[in-house]
């Protein structure tokens, strides 16, 4: 369902040239567009990245131009209790979270919905590259962008039929080259910033020093082991190292030593030789089903365990609490607990989970 | 969508007769008023007659009056200019002010304090914001350099009882200094009735341009310039002087002096009828600052308890109306405004406040109309505010 012509419209915007054509290319359509972007929490060292001054004032220049109003809203609490601290206790759990998946479901879309509305605008748009549909039984479907390098629903794979039905992606199947064009088109003189950009709250050191100072206890050091529980060496801390990791291990084995798993029991780093790395299955939590609906048998699948990765076939196994075992069909090396695992069919995202520390 | 202006405290459109006052001089009478031609003359002599005009509208002698920039560049100078004339000349340190000041004064006075080592304290005011007679006097040192006392706040509009203050300090022999922005721009100024020594006026405020100010300074006060060169302005304020802008204040003032009272009696009932309205009809609402006596003829402003301000007037900009609220900050970064928490408010009162001021050119129907959308935007903003 679209929106009728002339309905407010709320697009996040980033100051960045996705935002800003998909707010230009509404504007065009007729709706009476906002532009909002969210104050997001930072460390106290700098501004969140996302909401920066710089990025602000382009915003800001943006929306001018397209003489559409602009509103920067405060969700730096929401932002803290939604994105920033589960990130803390995540790496405290040993996982690697990642924090743009509960910014997405909770900050991009339920917090900047409900403002949305208090703002009269039952829609809000984004400059992602992704696309919605109606599918035959009046539900929603989320649908890739054909371009491999620029499709963004491995993020959106958290959306909710309801998040869907007052969501629009004026992007939907455009390409860079595409956009870039359009903006021209418009006369936007944007440069190119990501719509989202991870660690976003961190300031100018990294995720580490910024662990080190909320929860210093979450980085202790502790033993190197292999697999066999030999002690190879000391780490420094394992939210220090990511599954699959080969550089920075420090130790010099018969061939390259990988990190094959955290055992956060016994605060060990694992390491191994190549072929003793990877999973070919694991269990996925906090399954959102796109269509809201958890099928009632195994069903065959497209498996994205990066945003970066390749899809690889496989098997999903919905089990209770909200829990599914995923089997791929060959191993992979670097499946990593506590970043998503976003299922496909053809082109459709049906959704997606957190890979699980635990071994099936 | 038509918008409607109600933040008249913040700044007015320029007067049709105010332009037309100033568009000579841009282009033809362009000369600099220091110049010995023909071309400086004209500039001197509009100059003169902008300076004895608003003399006489504020009962001053022309060579009392000081042009400036702006209202915040006056309180600049007469808080500068006066503190460190008083310390040179006597040895004195001591800085008094309301705690509900302009940013314009406090910041000047912090830093004041923070550079120069004055001393700076602060009088305790009622939770209307009003300064009490009798603590102002035991807050008076031997070593007091200056009092400044705002004639009426912009978030809340309270007006203080200068007259009653001035007095005290006339015969202390204590310069006092008064940010009179709001007040001036809708009540007549005689300077011997307020009894102060400084006052700052800003144009912009009474439908006269942005830019331009005034600082009365009253004959006999001594101050150091702040902006050094040349001796324009009796030597208290080096630059050209801007004649267009002077001029168009000029023009302006004198409306504020011949309109005053029948704008007030426009604009007081429409006034009345916002207060009434929000108090009766929104659930945990309260009005900040002054009663309806002591109060700015314009001036609604309130507190609703746990709202976000800021969201509030951007949800009723985008319903088409232009407010503002003492928290509000385009960077999205609400902090509680310090006047309200000065005043005793508590974070989920202070953050969501709301100021509707009133101009000469309002109507019954675009108040109507407000009223009409204002209950659901709050509903709609309490909704989602934690």
């Amino acid at each position: 369902m679209k929106p009728v012509t002339g309905s407010k419209i709320v697009v996040g915007m980033s100051g960045g040239v996705d935002s800003s054509v998909a707010a230009a290319l509404l504007k065009d359509q007729g709706y009476d567009v906002i532009g909002v972007m969210l104050r997001l929490w930072s460390d106290s060292e700098t501004e969140n990245r996302c909401c920066a001054p710089d990025a602000q004032l382009e915003a800001r220049r943006i929306a001018s131009q397209l003489d559409i109003p602009f509103y920067v809203i405060d969700a730096q609490e929401a932002f803290y209790q939604a994105v920033v601290q589960p990130f803390i206790d995540g790496y405290a759990a040993g996982n690697t979270p990642n924090p743009c998946l509960n910014c997405n479901r909770q900050i991009r879309w339920q917090f900047l919905r409900s403002r949305a509305k208090a703002l009269g605008a039952e829609y809000i748009a984004t400059g992602h590259y992704a696309r919605i549909e109606s599918s035959e039984n009046g539900g929603y479907r989320l649908l890739k962008n054909p371009d491999p390098d620029k499709d963004q629903s491995y993020f959106l794979h958290v959306l909710t039929q309801e998040d869907l039905s007052q969501t629009m992606f004026p992007l939907a199947d455009l390409s860079k080259p595409e956009v870039r064009q359009l903006a021209r088109e418009f006369g936007l003189a944007v440069a190119e910033r990501p719509d989202s950009q991870d660690l976003c709250f961190i300031g100018h050191g990294n995720y580490r020093d910024f662990l080190r100072k909320v929860n210093p206890s979450s980085i202790k050091p502790g033993p190197i082991l292999d697999l066999n529980g030999s002690v190879l060496g000391e780490h420094q801390g394992l939210a220090d190292y990511t599954i699959g990791q080969r550089k920075g291990l420090g130790i010099t084995g018969a061939e390259p030593y990988y990190v094959v798993e955290k055992d956060f029991e016994k605060n060990a780093l694992i390491i191994g030789f190549k072929i003793e790395l990877g999973r070919i299955g694991f269990y996925a939590a906090d399954i959102n089903w796109i269509n809201g609906e958890s099928p009632s048998e195994s069903i065959s699948a497209d498996i994205k365990i990066r945003y970066k990765s390749k899809a690889m076939p496989g098997k999903i196994t919905p089990l209770d609490n909200n829990l599914a075992q995923i089997d791929l069909t060959e191993s992979l090396p670097d499946i990593t607990p506590g970043q998503a695992a976003v299922f496909y069919q053809g082109q459709v995202c049906l959704g997606g989970g957190i890979i699980q520390r635990e071994a099936l | 969508m038509k918008r409607i202006y109600l933040d008249y405290a913040a700044t007015t459109p320029v007067d049709e007769r105010v332009i037309d006052a100033m568009l000579p001089y841009f282009k033809e009478n362009f000369g600099n008023p220091s110049s010995v031609h023909g071309f400086g003359q004209i500039s001197d002599s509009a100059l003169d007659k902008s300076r004895r005009s608003i003399a006489a509208n504020l009962g001053a002698e022309p060579s009392e009056i000081v042009f400036t920039s702006c209202g915040s560049e006056s309180d600049n100078l007469a808080i500068r200019g006066t503190a460190f004339s008083r310390r040179k000349q006597f040895g004195f340190n001591h800085i008094l002010i309301s705690p509900i000041e302009h940013p314009a004064v406090q910041a000047t006075a912090d830093q004041l304090s923070a550079l120069h080592g004055f001393e700076v304290s602060y009088l305790p005011v009622d939770q209307l914001g009003l300064v009490d007679r009798e603590a102002f006097e035991n807050h008076l040192r031997e070593d007091t350099a200056l009092v400044s006392i705002m004639a009426a706040n912009n978030e809340i509009g309270t007006i203080n009882h200068l007259p009653e203050i001035s007095e005290i300090c006339r015969n202390r022999r204590i310069p006092i200094h008064t940010d009179a922005v709001q007040y001036g721009a809708h009540h007549e100024i005689n300077v011997d009735t307020l009894g102060v020594d400084l006052i700052s006026l800003g144009a912009h405020k009474f439908y006269g341009p942005k830019g331009v100010g005034v600082l009365y300074v009253r004959s006999g006060t001594k101050l150091l310039p702040t902006q050094t060169g040349g001796s324009q302005e009796f030597g208290f304020r080096a630059a050209t002087e801007n004649i267009p802008l002077i001029v168009g204040m000029a023009e302006a003032y004198r409306l504020v002096q011949e309109e005053g009272p029948s704008r007030r009696e426009h604009l007081i009932p429409l006034r009345n009828q916002i207060i009434n309205f929000v108090l009766d009809e929104i659930p945990a609402s309260l009005l900040t600052g002054g009663s309806l006596q002591h109060r700015l003829p314009n001036h609604a402003s309130f507190v609703f308890e746990n709202l976000d301000g800021n969201l509030l007037v951007q949800v009723l900009d985008s319903e088409g109306f232009a407010c503002s609220s003492g928290s509000a900050c385009k960077t999205g970064d609400p902090k509680p405004s310090s006047v309200l928490t000065n005043l005793g408010y508590e974070p989920n009162w202070a953050l969501g406040s709301l100021r509707v001021t009133l101009g000469k050119d309002t109507t019954q129907k675009e108040v109507d109309q407000f009223l009409e959308i204002l209950p659901g935007c709050i509903r709609r903003v309490r909704e989602v505010s934690s």
